[in-house]
């Protein structure tokens, strides 16, 4: 065995425990911390598969991300977990029934598989020898020429996200005082004071 | 020699550890969201294995357009979860009854 596959056998026992902690945590923290660890060591076998470019895409969109807006929305919503998390003894056999059945389905393929024949000849887009082009100049290439359509829908997709996210969340709350700076612009020296003559000793 | 059924069968596990975080988690909606994170990037370590095997590029592309979607599924979800908060004080998914007939 190399290092290599050393290293295979660690990312992936280390990113199965994590995925099994992340669903059966009790504290959603917890949860969001373990997924940060899946996430991180699938990180790390994508560079094993040498696909650097989406292994490092995976740390910053998703660790630096999306797993920060989800610790943000956890800590912010003030939950009682603990009652949420009492029905998981109730729900454990089923659960365990479907998981068990699903990994039968995904086991009878295994080892009964194979290529196509002519699958090797049907590649769109052979990847290029590494030592000449680097895997994120040839991803480059590739998505700015082949799927440029492609690379600009997925950006029509995060902008409706991103409006979505805002419309939902956004909420006017009229209990609070606002500046408006037009309403400063316009005011004028008259409105606000004027000029009284008070005689000594009479008062206002 | 770390071959392709590796990879596959590492994605597999993961894609039920994520099935049953679902079923296991049937009223934590926050967990839910994160279960189906965990199921898309089975699927991404899935394409990005044909990928690197095959010598073809296209999965990696596949893989970073599945991301995008990923993100924006967790943006939405979490803003419908926390709007969904406001309004109920919960975020118990069984108490997701206000358009029952």
């Amino acid at each position: 065995m190399t290092v290599a596959d050393y290293a295979f056998y660690l990312f992936a026992i280390v990113m199965l425990v994590a995925g099994v902690f992340t669903v059966v945590s009790r504290n959603p923290v917890h949860s969001v911390l373990w997924l940060i660890v899946t996430f991180l060591t699938a990180s790390g076998l994508f560079v094993l598969l040498g696909a650097e470019f989406v292994a490092m895409l995976l740390v910053i969109v998703y660790v630096g991300a999306v797993m920060v807006l989800f610790l943000f929305v956890v800590m912010m919503l003030d939950v009682d977990f603990a009652e949420l998390k009492a029905g998981m003894a109730k729900y454990l056999p089923f659960a365990l029934l479907i998981g068990v059945v699903l990994l039968l389905q995904m086991g009878f393929a295994f080892g009964d598989w194979h290529s196509a024949e002519g699958a090797e000849a049907l590649r769109r887009s052979v990847t290029p020898d590494a030592a000449e082009v680097h895997n994120t100049a040839a991803l480059g290439q590739l998505m700015y020429d082949d799927y440029l359509m492609l690379f600009q829908l997925a950006g029509l997709i995060l902008l409706v996200a991103m409006i979505g996210a805002i419309v939902l969340t956004l909420r006017h709350r009229s209990d609070v005082k606002r500046q408006n700076v037009l309403k400063q612009m316009y005011r004028k020296p008259e409105e606000s004071f004027e000029m009284k003559d008070i005689k000594p000793g009479q008062g206002l | 020699m770390v071959g392709l059924e590796h990879y596959l069968t590492v994605a597999a596990a993961l894609f039920v550890i994520g099935i049953f975080g679902l079923f296991l988690n049937r009223k934590n909606i926050i967990i839910i969201l994160m279960s189906i994170e965990m199921i898309l990037l089975s699927v991404n370590i899935n394409l990005v294995a044909f990928s690197s095997f095959l010598g073809d590029l296209t999965g990696q592309i596949f893989t970073m357009l599945v991301l995008t979607v990923a993100a924006a599924e967790a943006a939405i979800g979490l803003a419908i979860l926390v709007s969904f908060f406001r309004n109920r004080g919960t975020i118990d998914v069984e108490d997701v009854n206000v358009m029952k007939g």
